[in-house]
């Protein structure tokens, strides 16, 4: 008898296993010619795409668009991005729209496999199914690329597709965003595309041990490619408290004079912002701003005090930190303290969200590697120090420059993040592609 | 050859010694305006008749060979010295080129137009012939042996017997001071032994070892550094400056203010730019918004009062154009962007000035300096020391001047003037902004019947322009005026250069509009107008191309009856593969063009494939094919050198490159603000095919190469996208909004 | 007053300690190699080698350099005795006006003592911080290329079996 309600248990329990891992593959079409696809279709699916920043994933430094093979470090081992171009045997050129939807709604791939949520389809499930057709329409009329995927490095059993539907039950809420009723056309718009294609919380929201977005901490700040995604919420550390408009001038034309200019993985995000339509790109800011709520009132009286002492710096500061001082003084206050305005001079490093972080890694990655150009575009040029500095002076001058241009409590264990940061650099300067579109030229605005 | 009719009026003196090297100072003030008729062969011997203002023999038997123009980069010194040894018969190693230096070398003007092969190559070439025939006939007349029976070889006459005669016992005092022959015996260049050769360049070495090889290198006892702070704006006036706290700073030997021109002088150089910077914090400027709308120059410039003149007209009726098309091209001001900002050492003693500068021409540099500080010319001495590439009249005149006039300040000490890079980025005179406007139509059976071009564009030389022309003397207390600007004379051009087409059209109307009014510095840059305007012609030869269904190759060939530039249009296309209806790989485009700079210079053909990447407009130039005709070859390499570099220097001009400016201010002051070509879009291959044509004359090839790349990568543009661009430079903002139309 | 080490030897420099490493070359040592482009960091003319790193001298202060080994172009060879890469840079005649060419050997130089044998993409990428405003940049890249092949017969010749020691 209990025999028999044990193996009703297991057979069940196999088969709601079964039910939960197993989907069918669709079958595969012939490539669908790009001419069948209306073009304001692909261009709507453009737009879209730049949102999604889907280049910057599916795009290696020196490779095609969107063929893919950029390895993403994750804890759990590297992932590489897959072909997205219509290639009929190493990319989609073969799914049927309908399997581009899944993917993007449940995040199978046309086989039936589970996709790793590297691939953040726990955003993209919000998209709507116009939207996906747009894309579809745009990635399938891109230039196919015979590009083989290169092999994940996952460790047993991870690499086993499997336990990604296990993943997906406990944090994969299927199903498109549904708007809010008492809010704004635009703040829903925002909602829309931040929860869905532009999936900030990938990077924004921390992760719990099974790498899945942590639901009560959404925007408290993420990690990518070893850059520290601030947090873009109340717990922002930014000098200077986000409005809508300064959300709106600094995503789509990539810097904000009280703010920086935006680098590292942030800007190819902004780069392809700036060719987004400008109200998609204010819906956003608008919802962001919502999300940061209305700065603290002591945020401003802290300002203030942060400009003073960046201005004439305490002697103590200078005393203690001797070398960190000299090193400032020598190699940064000749570009920071000209009061040339940005983007193209340093800013004043009491505005920067990089130092007045918890986190001190993206701080340390601009020192060692600096600020690279874009190709033929007036952008902004920051050498890096990585070369000319070790890590004891690294450290020295990052300690300085926590002290005297914030007035948050010291950074611990720089010296590692240093050594650390070293090393994941390198790596991501050789693979990522990089921004294709300088930061706007305030004196070029609508120039060629 | 006829013996020298002096040479029976000269004592012999065997072993006499050294020749004397003499010149007219009346040459001193010889303006660079090129003569109108075509070249002569003897060059810049018309102006400067003396062998030995070329040639000096020494007793020893050195051999010093005389230049009065500069090595800019291009390889002249070592191609020089190739002519003289190949002339004179002796190895290359044993000859010692020294380049303008006002009290050593003949006045050759500027080294500039591509010239200096047809001038100074020319002079050489056949003052060295004619120095080998006197040596031949003294020593014909010493060995009593006809002249014919000798030969010469490694710096000696040999008879039939053996006897050897160095050329050092062979001079005579005053044996080479004789008036130049109309006509030399040179050399057959079947028999050049080093002409035509790939002979290493001689600065190469120490430039790759640190060895002292620029103005920047120079250094001199009780050397001071200077740095001059400019004003931050072309009409800004120094209203206030408290100096005493700059005075005071470590170092400072002395601040100096003359009206707007503001310097200081230290003993180290980076106290001097310590010094420099609180000296600019504790100037006070009135500025006045005074420049023009960037993004509106077109209109702008077809609208300031012009002179305006047909420059060539040819009618035929019977020519009947069925289909007309038009187009309008432009160009921003670009900046020729020295990789070393300029600088000079200067240094005053006893009422005489030396200044080592890089200056294209240190005659005319010294005069207006000269001028400047009312010195008479003999007591200023300019010497040209090499920097990086000027690419025409950058900042380095300028720099001599600020030099000059800090070293008048401090008698005795040496002043070395280095300009900052922002410094050299607003203050140095742009390549002039530029609007052609063509017109054209095709008959019935696809081949032009008529075209005209017009033209609108400031002067593209303010020199020689005394001492109105130098910053220095235009900010001091009192100041000396910017020279009126005028125009370059045809056949040369400025503006106008290359403005009338090669090809055989039956109707041709050419009209150049001159502006004189310069809203920006503007002065030379290398090939001048040819730019534009190659870049407006070639480009519309493909637009009329496309009209009549032609491949493009071909349709140039239909309307081009110069031998030597089909030969060139025929070597780069079979170079390329270039083939009737072949197309591109997909998201590649191929583009041709062809020119001859300043229809009298050197034929450069230039065939190009570029990529387009859909997503983001960005072109990539993959690879491109040249062919290139300068006359009797050199130096094949250096040649090559030249052209390669002039693809990739006009690919960053064409792609990248305009100078910015708000209403008050030059805005393009860095590389940051100035971008130009890096190595993530060096293309893959470019390849330089080389005609010979042995016993021509040299034609300047060191600006031939810029118009034709620029065009070829436009078409290959248009010929990738389906979308034609006329507006430079075609940026990839440009070309991605042309896509996305 | 610091003692600096540069091309093996020892250097006592009496200069203010944020003096970029470029002007102490040129101007205390007299060395002609590295050179004024920018002062920015933008341009790679000043490139030297420190501690076996390509580093940009006009952006880098003394301060920085105490203990550390600085390698010039002039440190590498001469005209009688050039290293592969001063050598394949004649070879190849790679330079027009010349003035970018010291940087662009320094940082190729630093790049090879790392990995002797990049691709060709590879020394692109490295040559990134570089201008060359005269466009020698395909000269550039094959005399990298040619020292390349210098440098591994310099390596095979040095090991070359039955050679007198």
């Amino acid at each position: 008898m209990i025999g028999s309600v044990l193996a009703a248990l297991v057979i069940g329990g196999a088969v709601a296993a079964f039910a939960i891992v197993w989907r069918p593959a669709i079958a595969a079409i012939d490539p669908p010619a790009p001419q069948s696809f209306d073009t304001a279709l692909v261009r709507r699916g453009q737009d879209l795409a730049a949102i999604g920043n889907c280049n910057d994933c599916h795009t290696v430094r020196g490779g095609k668009d969107f063929a893919g093979g950029l390895p993403v470090p994750t804890p759990f081992g590297t992932i590489f991005s897959s072909n997205i171009t219509p290639d009929a045997e190493t990319g989609i050129g073969r799914w049927p729209e309908a399997a581009f939807r899944r993917a993007m709604r449940s995040g199978v791939d046309r086989n039936g496999q589970h996709l790793y949520p590297t691939f953040p389809y726990d955003h993209f499930t919000n998209v709507t199914d116009e939207d996906d057709r747009a894309l579809y329409a745009y990635l399938m009329t891109r230039e196919p690329v015979r590009a083989p995927a290169r092999a994940n490095q996952l460790p047993f059993p991870l690499d086993q597709r499997v336990v990604i539907a296990g993943w997906k039950l406990l944090f994969l809420r299927r199903g498109t965003y549904q708007p809010d009723g008492t809010r704004s056309a635009e703040w829903n718009r925002g909602a829309y595309l931040v929860e869905g294609l532009a999936h900030c919380g990938a990077c924004h929201t921390p992760r719990n041990l099974l790498g899945a977005e942590r639901a009560s901490a959404q925007f408290a700040g993420g990690d990518v490619d070893n850059w520290h995604a601030y947090a873009i919420n109340a717990q922002s550390s930014a000098p200077v408290p986000w409005d809508a408009e300064a959300l709106f001038t600094y995503l789509r034309d990539g810097w904000h004079p009280d703010h920086g200019v935006a680098r590292g993985p942030m800007a190819q995000v902004v780069s392809n912002l700036s060719s987004v339509p400008p109200s998609d790109v204010r819906a956003i800011a608008t919802y962001m701003a919502g999300v940061s709520g209305a700065p603290a009132p002591d945020r401003k009286r802290r300002l203030e005090e942060v400009l003073a002492q960046a201005r004439s710096p305490a002697e103590q500061a200078s005393k203690t930190n001797a070398v960190g001082a000299s090193i400032y003084a020598a190699a940064c206050a000749t570009c920071h303290e000209t009061g040339r305005p940005l983007p193209y001079g340093g800013v004043n490093l009491a505005l920067s969200t990089a130092i007045s972080n918890p986190d001190p890694r993206n701080a340390i990655n601009i020192v060692l590697s600096g600020v690279r150009p874009v190709e033929g575009e007036r952008s902004p040029i920051m050498p890096g120090f990585a070369a000319s500095m070790n890590d004891d002076q690294i450290s020295a001058l990052l300690r300085y420059l926590r002290a005297r241009f914030s007035n948050q409590p010291e950074w611990t264990g720089v010296a590692k993040t240093v050594a650390d940061a070293r090393r994941t650099q390198t790596v991501f300067l050789q693979t990522s592609s990089g921004p294709h579109n300088a930061p706007a030229d305030a004196t070029q605005r609508d120039k060629p | 050859m006829n013996a020298p009719v002096m040479l029976d009026r000269r004592r012999v003196l065997a072993g006499g010694g050294a020749l004397i090297v003499s010149f007219s100072l009346a040459d001193a003030f010889a303006q660079d305006q090129p003569a109108a008729p075509p070249p002569s062969p003897s060059g810049s011997l018309k102006t400067s008749p003396l062998l030995d203002s070329w040639i000096r023999i020494d007793a020893d038997g050195s051999i010093t060979v005389f230049t009065g123009k500069a090595e800019l980069g291009q390889g002249f010194k070592t191609a020089f010295q190739q002519i003289a040894a190949e002339e004179l018969d002796v190895p290359f190693e044993s000859l010692n080129v020294i380049t303008a230096d006002t009290r050593l070398t003949a006045n050759e003007g500027y080294t500039s137009g591509s010239n200096s092969m047809k001038e100074s190559g020319t002079a050489i070439q056949n003052a060295s012939a004619q120095a080998r025939a006197l040596l031949l006939t003294e020593a014909a007349r010493r060995l009593d042996l006809p002249a014919e029976t000798l030969r010469t070889e490694n710096g000696a006459v040999i008879a039939p017997d053996g006897r050897r005669l160095g050329y050092g016992a062979l001079v005579a005092a005053d044996m080479l001071h004789v008036q130049a022959q109309p006509k030399s015996k040179l050399k057959d260049p079947s028999s050049f032994k080093v002409m035509g050769q790939p002979v290493p360049r001689v600065d190469i070495p120490a430039k790759v070892t640190g060895g002292a090889a620029y103005v920047q290198d120079v250094r001199l006892p009780g050397m001071a550094h200077a740095r001059v702070v400019r004003p931050p704006s072309y009409q800004a006036r120094l209203t206030d400056c408290d100096t005493s706290a700059v005075e005071k700073l470590p170092g400072v030997v002395r601040v100096i203010r003359d009206g707007n021109f503001l310097a200081v002088v230290a003993r180290k150089e980076f106290q001097s730019i310590k010094a420099m910077n609180a000296l600019s914090a504790a100037a006070k400027w009135k500025e006045t918004a005074a420049l023009p709308k960037q993004d509106d120059l077109l209109r702008v410039l077809t609208s300031l009062p012009s002179q305006d003149s047909t420059i060539f007209e040819r009618t035929d009726p019977s020519a009947l154009g069925q289909k007309t098309i038009e187009a309008t091209y432009t160009r921003p001001y670009q900046a020729h962007g020295s990789i070393g900002p300029s600088c000079a050492v200067a240094q005053f003693t006893d009422g005489a000035m030396t200044v080592w500068t890089h200056t294209q021409g240190v005659y005319p540099d010294r005069q207006a300096i000269a001028e400047m500080l009312r010195m008479p010319p003999a007591s200023v001495r300019c010497i040209h020391v090499e920097s990086s590439g000027c690419y025409g009249h950058n900042g380095a005149d300028d720099a001599a001047a600020d030099a000059a006039l800090i070293a008048r300040a401090l008698p005795g000490t040496p002043v070395r003037v280095q300009w900052m890079r922002e410094q050299e980025h607003a203050w140095e005179p742009f390549g002039p902004a530029m609007v052609t406007k063509l017109k054209a139509s095709l008959d019935g059976a696809g081949v032009i019947s008529d075209w005209n071009f017009e033209v609108w564009s400031n002067t593209h030389s303010m020199r020689p322009g005394g001492a109105g022309s130098m910053l220095a003397a235009q900010h001091m207390a009192q100041p000396f005026t910017v020279p009126a600007p005028k125009p370059i004379p045809l056949p040369e051009g400025g503006g106008d250069r290359n403005a009338i087409p090669i090809y055989k059209f039956p109707n041709v109307h050419v009209v150049h509009h001159f502006i004189p009014a310069m809203p920006l510095r503007i002065s030379a840059m290398r090939s001048l107008g040819a730019y534009h305007n190659v870049f407006s012609t070639e480009s519309f030869m493909d637009e009329l191309a496309v009209a009549a269904g032609a491949d493009p190759v071909e349709f140039r060939l239909k309307h081009l009856d110069d031998p030597r530039g089909r030969d060139v249009i025929e070597k780069a296309a079979q170079g390329f593969g270039w083939q009737k209806g072949r197309k591109a790989p997909q998201g590649h485009g191929f583009g041709f063009a062809f020119a001859r700079y300043k229809n009298l210079a050197a034929y450069c053909a230039v065939a190009t494939e570029v990529e387009v990447n859909r997503e983001t407009g960005r072109p990539r130039l993959v690879r491109a094919v040249a062919a290139v005709d300068s006359g009797q070859v050199v130096n094949p390499d250096g040649l090559i050198n030249q052209i390669e570099g002039a693809i990739l220097q006009s690919m960053s001009w064409t792609l990248y490159e305009s100078v910015t400016f708000d209403d008050t201010r030059i805005t393009s002051i860095d590389w940051q603000t100035y971008p130009i070509l890096r190595f993530d879009a060096v293309p893959d291959s470019v390849e330089v095919h080389v005609i010979n044509r042995p016993g021509q004359p040299f034609l300047g090839s060191g600006e031939t190469g810029q118009g034709p790349a620029a065009a070829s990568i436009a078409n290959a543009i248009a010929d990738a996208t389906g979308k034609r661009l006329r507006h430079l430079p075609l940026t990839r903002k440009r070309i991605k909004d042309a896509i996305d139309a | 007053m610091m003692t600096l080490k540069v091309n093996g030897q020892d250097h006592e420099i009496d200069a203010d300690p944020d003096t970029p490493l470029l002007y102490v070359l040129r101007d205390d040592i007299q060395l002609n190699a590295a050179k004024f482009g920018c002062g920015l960091g933008q341009c790679g003319s000043c490139t030297v080698i420190v501690d076996g790193n390509a580093v940009l001298s006009c952006v880098t202060p003394l301060l920085l350099l105490e203990g550390k080994q600085v390698t010039t172009l002039e440190g590498l060879g001469t005209i009688e005795a050039p290293a592969p890469i001063q050598r394949a840079f004649m070879e190849e005649q790679a330079a027009q006006c010349g003035y970018c060419i010291a940087g662009m050997m320094m940082r190729a130089q630093a790049l090879l003592q790392k990995n002797p044998k990049p691709t060709d993409q590879q020394i692109r990428a490295e040559l990134e911080p570089h201008l060359c405003r005269c466009g020698t940049h395909m000269r550039i890249l094959r005399a990298v290329h040619r020292a390349i092949r210098l440098m591994d017969t310099a390596d095979a010749a040095s090991v070359a079996p039955g050679r007198a020691q």
